[in-house]
C-alpha cells in the first residue's frame, strides 16, 4: 500500500487538532495499519500527553533532524498497539528549530515503514504551519461551529491551496446538536456552504473526550464514546470506505446538493 | 423545535436566530479576508473615487458608500454615489 502523509490543521488553536490526530491515529492502528503521528508543535508539545506516552520520551523531532539520534530511536511505540508510533515535538526549542525541507525529508523517510503518517500541525500560519504541510499529500482541516474557527479555517484552506494541497477535507468538531436545533449554532450545511470543501466527518461535543484526555487514553478505545465512534467512522473514510454520515449525532447532510456545490465552486 | 422554544422565540425582542447572525457576519468578514481587503484600503479607494468623480459631478460625499459584496460565487465592488447635480461644461 502506498503510504499517505496527512496533515491535521486548523489555523485557530484549541479546536481539537491534537485530539483528532490522537484519535485518528489510534483508530487506524486498531485496523492493523502501521501509523506514526508526528507532533510538530515545537515548544508546546501535547500529543504525548493526549496519548498517555509522556513518560517514554527520550529523543524528539529536533534531535532527529539535528542528527543527535537515529529516527527509529526517537519513535515511541504506543502502549496499546504494535503498529502505532509517536514522534514527539521538542519542548525546549521553537518552531524555527526545523525547516520545511527537513520535515519533507523526515516524512519521506517514514514513508518506507508506515501506511499513515499523521502530522499534528501547530496553531497559526507561521513557520510551524509551513513545516507541518511541507511533506503532506493530504490535509484535514478541523473547525468548530464558531465564527472565529470557521474564519481561520477559510484562511488555512487558502494557504493549503497555495502549498499545492487542493484536496483538504473538513472535520467539524464539537458540534452541539441541541444548540443547532435551537438555531444557536451554525449547522453543517452553513459551514460547508461558506468553506466549500468536502466534509470528512462530524464529531459531536462529548464529555468523554475530557475524560479520555485526563487518562491519556484516546476516546476511540471507548466503545460507548459518541465522539470516539465518530472518529472511528472518520478513520474508515480516510481508508477509502464509504461510511454514511449519521443523522443522529452527525446531523443531516444533503449529499447531492453538497456534491453539486463542490463541482460548481472552484475556489 | 420544542414548543417552548417557539414561544420563547416568538416573544423574544429579535427573533433572528444567533446562528443566522453568525453566518451573515462570517460571510461578510470572509469577503474581505478572501479579497485581502482592509477597511483602510476601502477608505482610501473611497477617497480616490470621490476625487475623480468630483471633477465631473456634484456628489453627496457624506452619503457615498463603497463596499465589497458577495453575490453567489462572485465578489462585486458596489459603490452607491448619490448625485446632487451636474457640473456645467466649461
Amino acid at each position: 500500500m502506498k503510504s499517505r502523509v496527512i496533515v491535521i490543521t486548523s489555523g485557530k488553536g484549541g479546536v481539537g487538532k491534537t485530539t483528532t490526530t490522537a484519535n485518528l491515529g489510534t483508530a487506524l492502528a486498531m485496523t492493523d495499519k502501521k501509523v506514526v503521528m508526528i507532533d510538530t508543535d515545537i515548544g508546546l508539545r501535547n500529543l504525548d500527553v493526549v496519548m498517555g506516552l509522556e513518560n517514554r520520551i527520550v529523543f524528539d523531532i529536533v534531535d532527529v533532524v539535528n542528527g543527535n539520534c537515529k529516527l527509529k530511536q526517537a519513535l515511541i511505540k504506543d502502549k496499546r498497539f504494535d503498529g502505532l508510533f509517536l514522534l514527539p515535538a521538542a519542548q525546549t526549542k521553537d518552531k524555527t528549530a526545523i525547516s520545511p525541507h527537513q520535515m519533507k525529508n523526515l516524512t519521506n523517510e517514514l514513508r518506507k515503514d508506515f501506511d499513515y503518517i499523521l502530522v499534528d500541525c501547530p496553531a497559526g500560519i507561521e513557520q510551524g504551519f509551513k513545516n507541518a504541510v511541507a511533506g503532506a499529500d493530504d490535509a484535514i482541516v478541523v473547525a468548530t461551529p464558531e465564527i472565529s474557527s470557521v474564519r481561520d479555517a477559510d484562511r488555512i484552506i487558502g494557504m493549503l491551496e497555495a502549498s499545492g494541497l487542493n484536496n483538504a477535507r473538513l472535520i467539524i468538531n464539537r458540534l452541539r446538536s441541541k444548540m443547532v436545533k435551537r438555531g444557536d449554532m451554525m449547522d453543517i450545511n452553513d459551514i460547508l456552504d461558506i468553506l466549500s470543501i468536502e466534509l470528512l466527518g462530524v464529531v459531536p461535543e462529548d464529555e468523554s473526550i475530557v475524560v479520555s484526555t485526563n487518562r491519556g487514553e484516546p476516546a476511540v478505545l471507548e466503545t460507548a464514546s459518541r465522539a470516539g465512534g465518530a472518529y472511528r467512522r472518520i478513520a474508515r473514510r480516510l481508508m477509502g470506505e464509504k461510511v454514511p454520515m449519521l443523522s443522529v449525532d452527525e446531523e443531516n447532510v444533503n449529499f447531492v446538493d453538497r456534491f453539486r456545490k463542490i463541482l460548481k465552486l472552484a475556489r | 423545535m420544542a414548543l417552548l422554544d417557539i414561544i420563547t422565540r416568538f416573544f423574544a425582542k429579535d427573533n433572528v436566530s444567533s446562528k443566522d447572525v453568525a453566518r451573515e457576519r462570517l460571510r461578510l468578514v470572509l469577503v474581505h479576508d478572501r479579497a485581502s481587503v482592509s477597511p483602510e484600503f476601502l477608505n482610501k479607494l473611497k477617497e480616490d473615487l470621490i476625487k475623480v468623480i468630483r471633477e465631473y459631478l456634484e456628489i453627496d460625499e457624506e452619503a457615498l458608500s463603497v463596499d465589497l459584496e458577495n453575490e453567489d460565487d462572485s465578489i462585486a465592488l458596489v459603490a452607491n454615489i448619490p448625485v446632487k447635480g451636474f457640473k456645467r461644461a466649461g
